[in-house]
């Protein structure tokens, strides 16, 4: 631990991240990473490829903790409130021949279990989450059978079903073929609009964190930049992020 | 006879008793077994509960507890059963360690339980009556159950079947997406050293009963089967008790008939159910 981050008055920050170090077997993939999201806002995360975005979110989720530092989400530690949070992983592969329903993936961001049977209420929830994000027809296709952006689509019906209060999307529009990148943002901002939820979102698309969040922070294992989307999103701020023009010497791996 | 005669005679009905409650206990074990691709786990224990019997059984005899007056006390499996538990949590932490490694580490240990097994039977004088015979070990003689053997395997299928009911919600989402389920709260670690030790006393109970090469049998075929026309999990776990269920009756009913070994026939009838959902699998 290396001290106690300083508090703003009355829960007005959603998630707090002070002077995060983590390391992954030999591996430093997070080094001294501050920042807060105030209730409310949206951050995008950006940064290449190996910066430690995804590891980022799990810190937040609660999935991996921390070397050094503190994290704080509605000002507990994270993973105290699984419920309160929706969270969109990463495209990646998955096991096809589990026996699942889009619809009863749906379920589990209800009832944070596997359903042996969709109760009716919780059916009516998930068909309703899933016409939201377009795909009230994908319900009960076997998972296995969606496209990579149908399987998307279900995973975003997950997180919203539950109302949560805080959105964590890991690079919710890779990978996605069909899926207007433009329905996801206008997406999170209909929900956010109606909801007042936080918004913690990684990202390839720099366009879409300009337009469509309240702070970016430019990451590459440290904090690169952290700030409102014009005053971090200068050439050179990602140059020196995304290392096309390195002028970072840190400790080599 | 008729095969309704057969079933008033008490050894039948001990038989068919202890060949539902392995099916309907494998059955639900089986679905989390396949999902997660643990067959080798089920081997493994079978083995472990091998090794661990032969040892049991060479205790028994050298300590004199077989010479007791409680028929459970002179029986091996007291000593199988945390041989095979320790087995159980020796893989889950070898898993943990070195995904790499484990499966050659675990078959080096499984094939060392055996000859353990087999040593340790050889050095029981020939006169001593232990009631339970090598080959009963790997073959299985379901229509010698014995009333004890049945009432630990009612109850350990009870237990067994209580657990895995009970953790079944959170075990399927752990089974389905580790990360997702440990994002909402889920124990997944936990429920895994869970399920390793619920399969650990399984597989040691029915292995004494129907020997370890049945109940590979029992664990892995009906799950497998179900697999193929099942959309859900849930349906496959029903579908996956229901094919061992049915295997059971059928195969018992057929080895009376034909006056063929029991063991045999119900793993045939399994594989023969097999076929039509193979067929209907792919038909889908
Ligand atoms: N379990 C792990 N053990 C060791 N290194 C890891 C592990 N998970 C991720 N890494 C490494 O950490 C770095 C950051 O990964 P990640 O957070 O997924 O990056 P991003 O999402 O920004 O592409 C990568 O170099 C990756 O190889
Ligand atoms: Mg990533």
């Amino acid at each position: 631990m290396t001290g106690a981050a300083p508090l703003h008055q009355g829960g007005a920050v959603c998630v707090r991240v002070f002077r995060v170090t983590v390391r992954l077997g030999d591996f430093e993939v997070l080094k001294g990473v501050s920042f807060d999201v105030p209730a409310g806002a949206s951050l995008a995360v950006v940064g290449p490829n190996g910066a430690g975005k995804s590891t980022l979110v799990k810190v937040i989720l609660g999935l991996v903790a921390p070397l050094e530092g503190t994290v704080a989400v509605f000002g507990e530690r994270p993973g105290a409130n699984p419920g309160r949070v929706g969270y969109v992983p990463q495209l990646k592969t998955f096991d096809r021949t589990f026996p699942a329903t889009a619809l009863e993936l749906v379920a589990t961001g209800l009832r944070r279990e596997w359903p042996g049977r969709v109760r009716s209420g919780e059916r009516e929830q998930a068909l309703a989450a899933l016409r939201r994000v377009g795909a009230e027809q994908l319900a009960i296709r076997p998972l296995a059978r969606l496209s990579g952006g149908e399987l998307q689509r279900a995973y975003l019906a997950r997180a919203f079903v539950r109302r949560p209060e805080l959105v964590l999307l890991d690079e919710p529009a890779t990978g996605v073929d069909y899926l207007a990148e433009r329905d996801i943002y206008d997406l999170l901002e209909e929900y956010q609009a109606d909801s007042g939820a936080s918004v913690v979102m990684v990202t390839h698309d720099l366009t879409a964190a300009r337009y469509h969040a309240d702070r970016v922070l430019v990451l590459n294992r440290t904090a690169r930049g952290f700030g409102l989307p014009e005053e971090v999103l200068c050439d050179e701020c990602l140059e020196d992020a995304f290392g096309h023009k390195h002028h970072g010497h840190g400790p080599r791996v | 006879m008729s095969l309704v005669e057969a079933l008033a005679l008490p050894f039948f009905q001990r038989a068919v008793l202890a060949g539902l409650a392995i099916a309907v206990m494998s059955g639900v074990l089986g679905v989390f077994v396949v999902q997660r691709r643990l067959s080798f786990l089920g081997d493994g224990l079978a083995h472990a509960a091998f090794g661990g019997m032969g040892i049991g059984a060479f205790v028994i005899v050298t300590t004199g507890l077989i010479g007791s007056s409680v028929a459970l006390l002179k029986h091996p499996l007291w000593i199988a059963l945390p041989f095979s538990v320790l087995a159980a949590l020796a893989i889950a932490a070898l898993r943990k360690r070195t995904r790499l490694s484990s499966d050659t580490a675990i078959g080096v240990a499984f094939a060392v339980s055996v000859a353990l097994g087999v040593m340790f039977f050889s050095l029981i004088p020939p006169d001593v009556n232990l009631g339970l015979s090598v080959m009963d070990l790997l073959f299985g003689s379901i229509l010698g159950v014995r009333q004890g053997d049945l009432l630990v395997i009612l109850v350990v299928a009870a237990a067994a079947v209580l657990v895995l009911l009970t953790t079944w919600g959170r075990l399927a989402y752990a089974t389905f997406d580790d990360e997702l389920a440990r994002g909402d709260g889920v124990r997944a670690e936990a429920l895994e050293l869970v399920l390793f030790l619920v399969a650990a006393v399984v597989i040691a109970v029915s292995a004494t009963v129907v020997g370890i090469v049945l109940m590979a049998a029992y664990l892995v075929i009906p799950a497998a089967g179900a697999r193929l026309v099942a959309r859900t999990l849930a349906q496959m776990t029903a579908l996956s008790v229901l094919i061992g269920v049915a295997s059971t009756l059928i195969g018992l009913g057929l080895s009376f008939y034909l006056d063929v070994p029991s063991g045999a026939t119900i793993v045939l009838t399994q594989a023969v159910m097999f076929v039509p959902a193979a067929v209907f699998g792919a038909r889908r």
